[in-house]
């Protein structure tokens, strides 16, 4: 009966596997388009291999030690005290000492590297960008360029984007997973992220923390081009008849499902900053930067 | 008069919903009219509602689990369904303020109104008897923690039909669980269902501490206690510490929601990132509450399948303990990704991966029990070995996701949701289902039908496989958790594949339902009539099957760790006294009944803002525990001659 379990088992974890021949670039953790996702790959396949040394020897011992001592097997030697053994004792906490040892060093090394607070190292001048998370949909201002979208994003490939992010509604996690690390986004708060793409490209830029009945409806278009088509793009923005003052973004922010692309040619002074200090009682009224609101996520 | 409660709380647009209103209406309309119908009541009655009797609060919440179990997996079932076809322009079947509210019911209930019952039950019938007791340190207050629990779930059941069940999942993260984004009954049920039977688990640890520490028998020194009973030790300190703290996590939030107080909203001073910690400083300890249980249970199950001694049975104790201070260490793992600093982040990430360590050493241990034992493939055990391979694999991606950076790309992602089901089910649901079916015989005095049982495991192991391996899969391929609908084609098929899994479990699930009816029809050729069904090691099996109120007619005298085996090896085991003394038990009371009703008004009160009924349950809360407190004859006396004939009614005692 075993035998035949054993078979229908191994059938259906290949059938599992099956769809994983179909396409391996949908797998885009491990086909990332930037140096953070680069990283971060890199550690998942390190620390995946390390566990691999005392995963693989348990689950043989799994299998192997009650068949080879199953009660039918009458040839195989019966120790029903045996206890105890210092040698096993020993090895069974040093060998999972020294594999999170080096697990713990590989972490510590690139936690700090990885930090998303961190600015990427480049001689290219990064890209300033704002996010605001709404119901249900990412606003995206530049306000270097004094620009603003809805629901896509487009930057210069090749070029540090250093992004501010808060929340105008619940908490949410700003997350494009080709190119690297998410991070929360929330209310009265401002958190950083550093992410770079190394090529041109279409990316999906996405919600990654539940946050209500429209939530699946917030991915966005995360679009790598050239430094040219950048500008020339900037340009075509600025001559949209929307302009994102504090009427409009709040006609912006009123809870709602849509999908389409909203260009904003102008933007509201400081309005980043207005959006985290409305809700902080202390500095409403002000116009101080976010920094100050929660100075442990400023920097 | 009824506050925010009117005919339109109950969702008669949708159809699922009715029906399954309508189906559990009807299944318990059956139930009560069966049990009309054999004239059971004066039986449930005395036997069973006002009873105080650990082993059959045991069984209560062990019913109670396996209910729950049916309505949490329905919930999974209904969302790999939808899941699997959800995709671009097709809606699903389930709007999406249906399937929020079904995700977040499926992890409230496994978690809390099952796993937490399931533990609760098995502790209850087992460790009075493993440590040679006759009852717990405070039965009253075990009956009370029972009906807590049932107000709790019944609140759980009640949100289905009446109302809604809240949509922020079961971490209920603010400020989405605010007034301001969840203005309706949902969270409302959900924080008075979790307070409810909160109250209860933090008895139960209290009571079940005291009773490790200070019942046990002569000569059951600390370092001779099974391995489950260890566990349950452990286990019950982790709630004493924890629980506390998502009380008061969901009281502050109460305050914000019913007093307009701004402890954890985004306006007005409120910080909700202190919700979330003081959310996961209980809810990581939670997890390691529900499966250094399941830990216990295996130790048990190797050493008398393997029959062998547990291999290093210091170090399990000495790893469990590293567990349980470990737990308290590592809460942040849960949010790297909300803007905590590198070493904030260095910090926890060290501490969850040093947990892996101590339960590796477990893992280790459980093998060499194994090696040079006679292994013997009972049904407890092949829940084992699924264990034994499977958890490894949750472990290892355990570990990943400890690594900040990594956790970076995988926080919230089916990849998430996949390493913490490859804990909890090869982790709790197989220790569970071990538990069950080895102590089956002891509670119930007959044995359950192997084939089933065999069967079931072998479909949840395969079901596992095939609905969570496609999981990790769609975790690197960047699926969000949570999504009630999506547009990228290329992850339908793995959802396709998780939902046969899910079918498979199903048939699992219908797999152990058939072995208890079939069990039960063959009960008389089936009965466990030495007690000792497995040649067991441990002093439960001492007791008859199912043991008599009193457990023990003569209290015995430990001499070694396998107390039972010992015993037996020494042919003292069922050595008859020469006379048997009196035995003082604790008398039947309906106040732990009376209790769980009211606790169930006030919760349903708060919730509906019916403030005088909330009054009212509260002040019959109150009168309760003064009727009881002023009780004071609440033992009664069994004369030695009637323990005597019990003893005697006994059927064979086992070899020694």
């Amino acid at each position: 009966m075993k035998r035949k379990f054993g078979f229908l088992f191994a059938m259906l974890t290949l059938l599992c596997v099956v769809p994983l021949l179909s396409g391996c670039n949908e797998l885009i953790l491990f086909n990332p388009k930037g140096p953070i996702g680069e990283s971060e790959k890199v550690i998942i396949l390190v620390s995946f291999v390390l566990m691999l040394l005392v995963v693989i020897p348990v689950i043989v011992m799994s299998i192997w030690f009650p068949l080879k001592y199953r009660e039918s097997n009458t040839k195989a030697h019966y120790d029903p005290n045996w206890s105890y053994s210092k040698k096993i004792e020993i090895a069974m906490w040093l060998i999972p000492i020294i594999i999170v040892s080096i697990l713990s060093t590989i972490l510590w090394i690139e936690t700090h590297r990885l930090d998303p607070y961190k600015p990427i190292q480049s001689d290219v001048k990064p890209l300033d960008v704002e996010v605001v998370s709404l119901d249900w949909k990412w606003l995206f201002i530049y306000p270097e360029q004094n620009i603003a979208v809805v629901n896509q994003f487009v930057f210069p490939a090749k070029t540090p984007l250093s992004f501010k992010i808060t929340s105008d509604t619940v908490m949410t996690s700003f997350f494009i997973p080709q190119l690297g690390s998410q991070i929360y986004a929330m209310a009265g708060m401002q958190t950083r992220l550093h992410l770079l793409a190394d090529e041109q490209g279409d990316y999906t830029g996405q919600n990654q923390q539940f946050s209500g009945s429209g939530f699946p409806d917030m991915s966005f278009n995360a679009k790598a081009t050239s430094q040219e088509s950048f500008d020339s793009w900037v340009q075509q923005v600025k001559k949209s008849p929307d302009k994102l003052d504090t009427a409009r973004f709040e006609e912006l922010r009123k809870p709602g499902v849509s999908t389409s692309v909203i260009h904003f040619s102008s933007i509201e002074p400081g309005l980043f900053e207005k959006i985290i200090n409305k809700y902080d009682p202390l500095t409403r009224s002000s116009n101080t930067t976010g920094n100050t609101a929660h100075p442990a996520h400023g920097k | 008069m009824f506050g925010k409660l009117s005919l339109s709380a109950i969702p008669y647009h949708d159809p699922i919903v009715m029906g399954a209103v309508y189906g559990s209406l009807l299944a318990g309309m059956g139930v009560i009219a069966l049990i009309t119908y054999f004239k059971k009541w004066p039986y449930l009655w005395t036997e069973w509602l006002t009873t105080v009797d650990h082993k059959k609060i045991g069984i209560m919440y062990i019913i109670l689990a396996m209910i729950m179990l049916l309505r949490g997996f329905s919930d999974a079932i209904m969302m790999r369904a939808h899941q699997a076809i959800a995709v671009g322009a097709s809606p699903g079947f389930l709007p999406p303020d249906h399937f929020n509210q079904i995700f977040s019911a499926h992890g409230t209930i496994m978690i809390l109104f099952m796993a937490m019952p399931f533990f609760s039950g098995l502790m209850n019938i087992v460790v009075p008897q493993q440590i040679g007791a006759r009852d717990v340190a405070f039965p009253f207050l075990n009956a009370v923690s029972l009906w807590l629990s049932v107000a709790g779930a019944m609140l759980v059941m009640v949100s289905l039909g009446v109302g809604e069940f809240s949509r922020a999942g079961w971490s209920g993260y603010t400020p989405l669980s605010e007034m301001a984004y969840s203005p309706d009954t949902g969270v409302d049920y959900w924080i008075w269902s979790i307070q409810i039977s909160g109250a209860g688990t933090l008895l139960t640890g209290i009571n079940f501490l005291v009773t490790t520490l200070k019942m046990r028998a002569p000569g059951m020194t600390l370092m001779r206690m099974p391995l489950f009973t260890w566990t349950t030790v452990f286990t019950n300190v982790l709630i004493i510490f924890a629980f506390p703290i998502l009380t008061v996590a969901l009281a502050l939030l109460s305050l914000d929601r019913y007093c307009g107080m701004h402890f954890f909203t985004n306006d007005m001073g409120g910080n909700t990132m202190m919700y979330i910690n003081l959310f996961w400083t209980w809810g990581h300890p939670e997890v390691y509450i529900v499966i250094l249980p399941a830990f216990g249970i295996f130790s048990e199950v190797v050493a008398t399948f393997s029959r062998k001694k547990l291999f290093g049975y210091g170090s399990l104790v000495y790893a469990t303990a590293a567990i349980m201070f470990l737990s308290f260490s590592v809460w942040v793992h849960h949010f790297f990704t909300m803007g905590t600093s590198a070493n904030v982040n260095i910090f926890f990430g060290i501490s969850t991966m040093l947990i892996a360590i101590p339960t590796g050493v477990k893992v280790f241990n459980w093998l060499f029990t194994m090696y040079r034992g006679r292994v013997r493939f009972t049904s407890p055990l092949l829940w084992t070995l699924g264990f034994l391979t499977t958890f490894a694999v949750g472990g290892l991606t355990g570990v990943l996701l400890s690594m900040p950076p990594a956790d970076y790309v995988l926080h919230n992602s089916l990849f998430l949701i996949a390493h913490f089901h490859n804990m909890l089910v090869p982790g709790v649901l197989f220790g569970f289902m071990a538990g069950y079916a080895y102590w089956f015989p002891k509670a119930i005095g007959f044995r359950l039908n192997e084939t089933w049982g065999k069967l079931s495991f072998w479909f949840w192991l395969s079901g596992f496989y095939l609905a969570f391996i496609p999981l990790y899969i769609l975790g690197f391929m960047g699926m969000p958790r949570r999504m009630q609908h999506f547009d990228n084609p290329a992850w339908q098929p793995y959802l396709i594949v998780a939902a046969l899994g899910t079918l498979l479990i199903l048939f699992g699930i219908g797999c152990t339902l058939m072995q208890l009816f079939v069990s039960i029809r063959q009960r008389q050729a089936n009965r466990d009539l030495t007690g000792d069904p497995w040649d067991g090691r441990t002093l439960e099996w001492l007791t008859a099957s199912p043991p008599a109120a009193y457990n023990f007619a003569v209290i015995p005298t430990v001499h070694d760790r396998d107390a039972f085996w010992d015993m037996k090896q020494n042919g003292t085991a069922y050595q008859k006294p020469d006379r048997y003394e009196d035995i003082e038990m604790p008398k039947n009371t309906v106040w732990g009944l009376a209790i769980g009703v009211f606790s169930f008004l006030f919760g349903f009160a708060m919730i509906w803002y019916i403030w005088w009924l909330a009054g009212l349950s509260f002040l019959g809360l109150i009168a309760v525990v003064i009727a009881r407190a002023s009780n004071d004859d609440t033992f009664e006396i069994i004369p030695a001659a009637e323990v005597a004939r019990i003893e005697g009614l006994r059927p064979q005692k086992g070899t020694a």
